[in-house]
């Protein structure tokens, strides 16, 4: 029974070139009140442009149309739930949006002068504080723009430690259980990368980790809890063995949503890590980003963090360039400033206590759905799970129906699919972590509908092959899409 | 179906040998495993391969998949219909979805790969 | 706590069914070692008007009602209110990267359109759905170009945006990809193309060049295009300043362009969050990093847009990607899309002619350093004080003067760069040119 949603109106929008008329307008600019420059003349006639050709004109009414129509297209986290495992899609505070746009901060130029720039930096060292504590480490890095960016910078941190110590080794291990940003990182920061096989258990296998760590081996790449939303107990023991040979423990901190105020990466052996205040945080995905990676430390790695450094000078905040073991920058000025200003208005509301309540909450509502679905859908690994669970489609592929056309089939009942087919290590995955932000309603609505789905795989498997059906686009042609690749308008 | 005349690795690549010449592809066994095939990138005429070393890639949607030279040689041509048709791989890979020829180095090679009969019963055994 | 939509019943039905006693019991299988068995040192939640007050404090800590000179990368423009109105759509605030395209055709599509915008912009075939920023643009426009030459150095103007090349040795340092930077005329303030010329070699990958340069100065792409294609190399155009394509002819000799679109209603926000793009001819598409849309149909025959050529990306090539890159700018780029909409093709011109007037009104009240064109900054030296003492002066009328050079260029030491957009007032630019003449 699909009772989440019902189809309805939907308007149809060409792109926005073609309902371009010339002539038409969106924009005022006021009356110059110097006098006006001769293009040519100033710029060389031969540095002067045609007109931009194709690009559209339209009027204002027009404009907000084709994006609001646009918009409804979309699903969204204000329309429902995204059981993305590993994304944690939870919910994005709208006083984070307001905050962000007051304008001292929103017009805050890089470079105006450190004594005009006391409130933005202070956000920024209130933040580098909060992210310490929650983590268990000694310094933060507010630099990175993304989660992959921070997983680069981290290594580069281990990289630049190792060599000052005489040897900055060559390979990073990583389990086969990481996200593909993991291996990417690495090779990046110049490493060669060697998987690490997990132990029939789906966690760390120490003594896989112990024959392989040697004097070539940098660090080992962990996310914990792992991609299946298991803790990852030998995690100590690992961080031992690394220690014991030189070498470094990095997490990836895209599940720290199951650890916030019940476990600190800093307490349990890990170097470095890199956050995700897109994910833990709550700052919005806005269709792909922006996000923003800080990098956290143990105190031996602070001399390396990008340079510049918040430092206290007096009574003021002043940037310290002056960092001769920094790696360097790994971007223009300090930071995705503005994720930033949600995070922390985000740990803000919370507080401490609210921050634990919040992933006792989410570990809560991922158990719960684990609960009810075991009965009916493949459990590869039985160890108890944390924020997120992961099934697989064996029971159901034994009819033909894969974790892919269930995802298909889930958008009729109005959710948003999880993770199809990640980790790696479980064979046709199901993903799913629901976040803190869900209520029990809407929790026992996807439950309902993941049933209905199991049943339908059962008693009518022929369904699954061309869903979604009530959506306003079917099933695209990817294929088509890859072999003859169109990735822009032409005029015919 | 596996042609005779073929000779195969267990990584799913053919090569049929004529002299100190060959023509190398993948089987219908691969293809089927990949699924539709969108992009095949190949080396360029003249470069050498060495036996069991990647000499390029067949892309799906989702993944990637390296191709590994069955023979060490100099590749003599390309099959460059491919880059505008690369479905041919999947509707024709024992024929007109040939990947490379190649001038072998090392004839002698030829003889430690599998026959038809063994590779259709490495496949069966896979399963 | 009003983002928890749990009531305490609730919680305990699910316990219930969970045949859990307490919460605590979900955290029971942790290694006690690794416990947190203290609270957070984190002081308790706070209401909405405590946030916003906390948040009011700091932007009144910041600078408040001063006209600014700033550019250097990140410019002061005009926000039309239709950008806002749209990203706030909870539809495209708060929704996922569009891996599922039959519910995500809002956001591919407005992506579609920014990549053909791009295009359109800047004379190139193919550009991607954006980059963390212009910054690190330049590092992965620099290694795409090494992966299709097959060579591994790379040769930078020093004119190029100084934190844009400290981003760049960075990265290039760990490729070990060897880095080396050519000069500028001391006269016209662009590139010398005879020192390029000088120092291009055989195993150069890429020259990187900016237009208009960080100095505001226009480049002469063609010849260096023209030098550096002799050689076998790529030419990397960078832009900071994407109003100036409103007006300048596209760089369509490069091979790849990086830009920065913050000046597309992305507020200035002390460094970011801003969109990079790499733009490129189609021979190099495969080599591109970051995410594409692509045209395609659904079964019914309708157009769709997808996610497309994903095998270039992490989650599938892992190790041998183009890039590490996952999360990019959608929301900053559909903000660039919404102004470039706001604009469109005549606006765009006659807002690129505003801050083109702007700036050669208050350059010809002072003298420019450099004798080469600019479009909306340019370099001035101060006599008779420091830049810093200048700017001191200006702050007391609550104006930002220029940036002082010191920091990056020691050999102009004694000048400021100062940029004027149609945002700047004749009374300030008069104020200005009293303070620094």
């Amino acid at each position: 029974m699909i009772t989440k949603v019902r189809p309805h109106l939907s308007q149809n929008e060409a792109l926005l070139v073609e309902r371009s008329s010339p002539g038409k307008r969106a924009y005022q600019l006021p009356e110059l009140d110097v006098p006006p420059v001769e293009a040519a003349e100033a710029l060389g006639a031969e540095n002067v442009r045609a007109e931009i050709e194709g690009f559209p004109e339209v009027s204002e009414v027009e404009a907000i149309r084709h994006f609001t129509r646009l918009s409804t297209w979309n699903y969204a986290i204000d329309y429902g739930m995204y059981p993305l495992g590993s994304c944690t899609m939870k919910y994005n505070p709208r006083i984070n949006e307001l905050v962000a746009r007051i304008e001292g901060l929103a017009w805050a130029h890089p470079y105006q002068p450190e004594a005009l720039s006391q409130g933005s930096m202070e956000v920024m060292a209130r933040l580098e504080t909060a992210l310490a504590e929650i983590a268990g480490m000694d310094a933060v890095t507010l630099q990175p723009a993304a989660g992959a960016h921070g997983e680069l910078t981290g290594i580069l941190l281990i990289r630049a430690l190792l060599e000052k110590r005489g040897n900055p080794r060559r390979k990073i291990l990583i389990p086969d259980s990481a996200h593909g940003t993991n291996p990417a990182s690495a090779a990046i920061a110049g490493y060669a990368v060697e998987n690490v096989k997990s132990c029939a258990k789906g966690v760390l296998d120490l003594g896989a980790l112990e024959a392989t760590v040697n004097q070539d081996v940098a660090a080992l790449m962990v996310t914990n809890p792992n991609t299946l939303g298991v803790f990852e107990e030998n995690i100590i023991r690992a961080a031992d063995i690394l220690h014991a040979k030189g070498a470094m423990l990095y997490m990836d901190g895209a599940n720290m949503n199951a650890l916030v105020g019940i476990a600190r990466p800093g307490d349990f052996g890990v170097d470095v890590l890199h956050l995700n205040l897109h994910k833990t945080f709550s700052t919005p995905h806005g269709g792909g980003g922006p996000g923003a990676g800080p990098v956290a430390v143990r105190k031996p790695f602070e001399p390396f963090l990008p340079v510049p450094r918040l430092r206290r000078a007096g009574k003021k905040w002043t940037f310290d360039y002056k960092r001769k073991h920094s790696i360097g920058r790994v971007r223009a000025y300090y930071g995705n400033f503005g994720v930033l200003v949600r995070a922390l208005a985000y740990i803000l509301a919370h507080g401490g206590p609210g921050l634990r309540n919040a992933t006792v909450d989410a570990v809560l509502n991922a158990v719960y759905i684990r609960k009810k679905l075991e009965p009916y859908f493949d459990l590869p690994y039985p160890s108890p799970n944390m924020h997120e669970v992961v099934f697989s489609d064996e029971r159901q592929a034994k009819r033909g129906v894969r974790t892919g056309d269930i995802a298909k089939r889930l958008i009729d009942y109005g959710f948003h699919p999880y993770t199809v087919s990640f980790p790696l290590i479980v064979h046709g995955a199901l993903m799913i972590e629901p976040t803190e932000t869900e209520s029990k309603l809407e929790l026992d609505q996807f439950i309902e509908a993941m049933i209905s789905i199991a049943r339908e795989a059962e008693e009518n498997p022929e369904i699954f092959k061309g869903a979604p059906y009530g959506t306003r686009t079917s099933r695209v042609d990817e294929v088509a899409a890859a072999r003859k690749p169109v990735l822009r308008w032409k005029p015919a | 179906m596996h042609p005779e005349s073929f000779r195969y690795t267990k990584e799913h690549e053919w090569v049929l040998v004529e002299g100190d010449t060959g023509t190398i592809g993948i089987t219908d066994h691969a293809q089927q495993e990949l699924g539709d095939i969108v992009y095949v990138d190949l080396p360029k005429v003249g470069a050498h391969v060495e036996r069991g070393k990647s000499l390029g890639s067949v892309e799906s949607v989702k993944a990637v998949s390296d191709i590994y030279a069955p023979v060490s040689g100099e590749i003599t041509a390309t099959n460059q219909a491919l880059a505008d048709k690369p479905e041919t791989l999947n509707s024709d890979p024992h024929g007109a979805g040939w990947l490379v020829k190649i001038r072998l180095s090392t004839p002698a090679e030829a003889a430690g790969l599998l026959t038809a009969a063994d590779y259709q019963a490495y496949i069966g055994a896979e399963k | 706590m009003r983002y928890l939509p749990k009531s305490d019943s609730e919680r305990r039905a699910m316990l219930e069914a969970c045949g859990i006693e307490s919460p605590e019991e979900l955290f029971a299988h942790l290694p006690r070692e690794a416990r947190l068995e203290r609270p957070l040192d984190l002081a308790p939640g706070i209401s909405e008007y405590e946030i916003v007050d906390f948040f009011r404090q700091r932007a009144a800590e910041n600078a408040n009602g001063y006209a600014s000179f700033l550019g250097a990368g990140a410019y002061r423009h005009y926000r039309p209110v239709l950008v806002d109105t749209v990203v706030s759509r909870g539809e495209f605030l708060t929704a996922y990267t569009p891996y599922q395209a039959e519910i995500s055709q809002g956001t591919l599509t407005h992506i579609f359109e920014f990549q053909t915008m791009m295009c359109q912009l800047t004379g190139m075939d193919v550009a991607n759905a954006s980059m963390y920023d212009g910054s690190t643009a330049v590092p992965e426009a620099a290694m795409m170009a090494a992966r299709t030459t097959g060579r591994g150095r790379v040769l930078a103007a020093r004119s190029v945006h100084p934190e844009y090349r400290e981003v760049l040795a960075t990265y290039a340092r760990y490729q070990g990809m060897p880095l080396d930077d050519f000069g500028y005329a001391a006269d016209a303030g662009a590139i010398d193309l005879e020192d390029l010329d000088r120092k291009l070699d055989d195993p150069t990958a890429a020259v990187i060049i900016q237009s208009p340069n960080f100095f505001g100065i226009v480049e002469p792409v063609k010849a260096a295009a023209e030098i550096a294609h002799r050689r076998g190399a790529l030419l990397i155009v960078v832009f900071t300043e994407a109003v100036s394509l409103g007006i300048l002819e596209p760089p369509v000799d490069a091979d790849i362009v990086a830009g920065e679109l913050q000046s597309f209603a992305i507020s200035p926000s002390y460094g970011g969050p801003y969109a990079g793009v790499i733009a490129t001819k189609e021979k190099f598409l495969r080599q591109m990093p970051g995410r594409l849309v692509g045209q395609t149909t659904d079964s019914r025959g309708n157009r769709a847009f997808c996610l497309t050529l994903s095998t270039r990306e992490q989650h599938i090539r892992r190790e041998k990607a183009t890039s590490n890159i996952c999360t990019n700018q959608a929301l900053i780029a559909l903000m660039a899309t919404v102004f470039m909409t706001v604009y469109g093709k005549r606006g765009l011109r006659e807002l690129a002619e505003q801050n083109l007037a702007k700036a050669h009104y208050l350059a010809g009240k002072l003298k420019p350093r450099f004798c080469g064109r600019f479009f909306n900054e340019f370099v001035v030296r101060v006599e008779g004080r420091s830049p810093d003492e200048a700017n001191r002066a200006l702050l007391k009328k609550k104006i930002m003067g220029g940036l002082p050079l010191w920091r990056f260029y020691p050999e102009l030491g004694d000048s400021m760069l100062l940029c004027a957009t149609e945002m700047s007032r004749r009374a300030d630019m008069d104020a200005v040119a009293e303070v620094l003449a």
